[in-house]
């Protein structure tokens, strides 16, 4: 579905992405992980238009969408969330969500209809007059996954959508993007909650220092050395193996406070 | 929708005032209002519900302005025509303001400064050309006859009226339509107006284009009601500070803010006028104060203390 | 086709003209370099500070130049009350809600000076008001060749506070980083109405070296507004050495523009690179020390 090759992006001095290739499989829920810095939002920024590769290509469905602009990546049927989630503040719910649907519907009133669908299947049906505002962490969260899937996507990219959650928020969220999954859209999230991560996805991919340094289903990676040495540093893998060699090694990052 | 019975029954009542008051003073204030009100509407579709606060608007107005004060004066075109003209030329200035402003994404004060810019660059090419008259300007010749669009106050009345309706309509199908839920996307959020497939640059030139026409159609009338246009009136920043004055004070991004601010306004200048005399200035400081005061302390308007996001 | 003569003329002309645009536009971009803060009450202030010149002249005598030490300070205390008592308290902090209150502060400036002083044009007429040196064959007003070396030392001043005080190192650290100039002690607020008072005690000096071969009346302040921002933008807002530079490319394009182009166009130029300018190349020639909230 969606298939990156060689991306590189130098920001100044930093190479913030350094040939970096991936692909996702349609209908999957597909995970992108590594330690702050690693790049993941860069790539999640070339992928849907923000940032213009210096190298390297970003292929969907078929089409080379390269250095497109946001909005004509949206159209062409890719949605993403933000990792700072930026609301439109002085509008109700029903008001932002419709904004999304408005990319299929010229109609005020269609697109007021299918927010509130939007809104029910994500649980948001209650708050759908709520200025954007006043919601919590945790509405605002859900509000801009409901945005981006009432664009009516093919791909949906999630910024760290569980970021700032607590574990009842998280468990309330997982059955969620499983049932977006379900029905049809593939799901591309970058997360640093493990837990999700282990519980959701097919196929994870794991950056450090702007490069890709494993591929592979979630059981694979958090055995996988080079993945836990990202995270705890040189020698960690060597150490943990040794103090307990019986047992093969934990999975990094641990859980998410 | 009861938005636009409210338009309705507004402006029905002010179309029969010409019939219960017959006091001229009475008759120009009304349409110094409806005037005002066009001018805001003008100023708050592209601030108030685009977010793009523009420092220079006198420059659509002069345009209009010029554009059939010259076309009357010169070329003798009937004021009936001139107006889509004047809105035509009004629309263009618009147009080149935004193609180039928002390709080069310029936002917030950067724009403001632009758009005085621009204002101040006509200004000095109206005050040198012979075609705007030069430093003198237009005086449109007296000819009292709905043929020509003069008319007694009670024809003006209606005819701001008619213009001013025009704004209101224009306003509610910007509440009410997807390009209205783009723009307010734009405005709230660029960023994710644009990840959730809004074309921000095209929605911003629409924008300008149609608050440039409104605009215009102020410019228009202004010549046809005081007879008389010259570079300061068409372009300098009196005119640019009018239109944004009633919005704020009335309610930024609402059907009825500029009408309440206009109106408001007036009646404060009428106070000013009474107590301190016709000291020239002293309005405008009081109306620098309410602006001050007005985003020190009321935000959202007046508009807003009626209701969350007013009428 | 054009005597050198004259255009030499036009050039020093315009290089003098230019120092006092130069002066007005240090104080914006110090404003605009710390609070971010786009002053369009500037032109106003000016007109303030030109007034309190000329009563100082009229009233008391007072030389123009011997006035620089109470119009400095003078004009300091009055930023320094209206960016802690008035500016900052209204913005909220929103970039807009700034711009609408400096501009209503340019409103009751400019209409209060109206009411109280009517549209008359006033000027003052000092012993050097009318000589002139002479320059490489052109004849030039002395004041301006003052506020040419005035120019030069007032920014020569302004980068010795911002480099080698500790106010200069408050300053900076509030431009860089606000919230973490708080947390490490600093009286954000405090330093804030300090670099106002400064940009504005720039407008009582810019004043001070103008009147004598200017004059005053209410609206004066809008003709130098524009200019002014410029000049800032130009330069590149927050840099002081940008501002300088920026002043006298502005005064030579004005004073060449008007040779080409006749009086009443001359200006055109100036607004036609401050457009150019905005669209393609923001950040101006010294590139911002500070990052362009009003350009994507």
């Amino acid at each position: 579905m969606l298939e990156v090759r060689g991306l590189s992006i130098r920001f100044g001095g930093v190479q913030a992405l350094e040939d970096v290739s991936l692909a996702v499989a349609a209908r999957s829920i597909t995970a992108l992980i590594g330690p702050n810095g690693a790049g993941k939002s860069t790539l999640f920024g070339a992928v849907s238009g923000f940032l213009s590769p210096d190298a390297g290509t970003v292929r969907f469905l078929g089409s080379d969408i390269t250095g497109l602009p946001p909005h004509r990546i949206c159209r062409a049927g890719i949605a993403r969330t933000f990792q700072i989630v930026q609301p439109f503040a002085a509008q109700t719910v029903r008001e932002n969500i419709a904004v999304g649907a408005h990319l299929s519907r010229a109609s005020r009133r269609a697109a007021l209809a299918h927010a509130e669908r939007i809104a029910e299947q994500l649980g948001l049906a209650a708050q759908l007059d709520k200025v954007a505002a006043n919601l919590t962490v945790a509405g605002r969260k859900r509000l801009e996954l409901a945005r981006a899937l009432a664009t009516g996507p093919k791909l949906l990219l999630l910024d760290e959508v569980l970021a700032g959650l607590n574990p009842q928020e998280i468990a309330e969220v997982l059955p969620v993007v499983r049932g977006i999954r379900d029905s049809g859209v593939t799901v591309f999230m970058i997360e640093h909650v493990m837990q999700a991560v282990m519980n959701l996805a097919d196929a994870v991919f794991v950056l450090n220092d702007g490069r890709l340094i494993a591929e592979g289903p979630p059981a694979q990676i958090a055995g996988d050395a080079r993945v836990i040495e990202a995270y705890l540093g040189h020698g960690a893998a060597e150490r943990l193996r040794r103090a307990a060699p019986a047992t093969s090694v934990a999975a990094p990052g641990g859980a998410h406070a | 929708m009861r938005e636009l019975a409210a338009i309705g029954v507004f402006a029905l009542a002010a179309a029969m005032l010409p019939a219960f008051v017959s006091s001229g003073f009475v008759l120009h204030l009304a349409i110094m209002v409806l005037y005002s009100t066009l001018l805001g509407q003008a100023w708050n579709l592209l601030a108030g519900f685009g977010g793009q606060y523009s420092f220079g608007h006198a420059l659509f107005f002069g345009t209009g302005a010029y554009a059939s004060a010259a076309l009357q004066v010169h070329l003798g075109l009937n004021a009936w025509l001139a107006l889509p003209v004047a809105i035509a030329c009004g629309a263009a200035a618009g147009a080149l303001v935004g193609a180039l402003s928002f390709r080069y994404g310029l936002r917030g004060s950067y724009f403001a400064l632009v758009t005085l810019a621009f204002a101040e660059v006509f200004r000095i090419l109206a005050n040198s050309v012979q075609f705007t008259g030069g430093g003198v300007g237009l005086l449109l010749p007296l000819k009292e006859s709905a043929a020509d669009l003069q008319f007694s106050k009670a024809g003006f009345l209606h005819l701001i009226l008619a213009l001013t309706l025009a704004g209101f309509l224009v306003t509610w199908w910007l509440k009410h339509s997807r390009f209205g839920a783009w723009l307010a996307a734009v405005r709230d959020s660029e960023e994710s107006a644009a990840a959730l497939g809004v074309d921000v640059v095209r929605v911003k030139f629409a924008a300008i284009v149609l608050s440039a026409a409104l605009m215009s159609a102020g410019g228009f009338f202004y010549v046809q009601y005081f007879h008389y246009i010259d570079p300061h009136i068409a372009y300098g920043p009196a005119v640019s500070v009018e239109a944004l004055l009633g919005p704020i004070v009335g309610g930024l991004g609402t059907l009825f803010g500029p009408l309440l601010g206009a109106a408001a306004l007036q009646l404060l200048g009428e106070l000013t006028r009474n107590l301190a005399g016709d000291v020239p200035g002293v309005s405008l400081v009081v109306y620098g104060a309410v602006l001050i005061g007005m985003v020190m302390f009321l935000p959202r308007g007046v508009a807003g203390l009626v209701s969350r996001r007013g009428a | 086709m054009l005597d050198l003569q004259i255009v030499l003329a036009s050039l020093l002309n315009g290089l003098t003209q230019g120092a006092v645009y130069a002066l007005v536009a240090l104080g914006l971009t110090l404003i605009y370099g710390v609070l971010h803060i786009i002053n369009f009450a500037h032109g106003a202030l000016l007109m303030v500070a030109l007034y309190g010149v000329f009563f100082l002249n009229a009233r008391l005598g007072v030389d123009p130049y011997a006035a620089l030490p109470v119009m400095v300070p003078a004009m300091f205390a009055l930023g320094y009350g209206l960016q802690r008592f008035v500016v900052g308290r209204a913005g909220h902090g929103r970039d807009e809600n700034i711009l609408l209150v400096t501009l209503g502060l340019a409103l009751v400036l400019e209409n209060a000076a109206l009411a109280a002083f009517k549209s008359d044009t006033r000027a003052i007429e000092t012993a050097y008001t009318f000589s002139t040196v002479n320059l490489a064959g052109a004849m030039i007003a002395v004041p301006k060749v003052v506020a040419f070396f005035g120019a030069l030392v007032v920014a020569g001043l302004l980068l010795a506070l911002i480099s080698r005080t500790d106010l200069g190192r408050a300053i900076r650290a509030v431009a860089k980083e606000r919230q973490g100039a708080r947390l490490v002690g600093i009286d954000v607020e405090h330093v804030f109405a300090m670099s106002f008072g400064i940009g504005l005690a720039c407008l009582g000096a810019a004043a001070c070296f103008l009147l004598p071969a200017y004059y005053v009346n209410p609206q004066v302040g809008n003709g130098f507004v524009l200019i002014a921002f410029t000049v800032v933008v130009l330069g590149g807002m927050g840099s002081f050495a940008g501002a300088l530079a920026g002043g006298f490319i502005v005064g030579v394009i004005e004073s060449l523009g008007g040779l080409w182009l006749g009086e009443s166009l001359g200006q055109i130029g100036i607004f036609l690179v401050f457009i150019a300018i905005l669209l393609f190349r923001p950040q101006g020639l010294f590139g911002a020390s500070v990052e362009k909230s009003g350009h994507a």
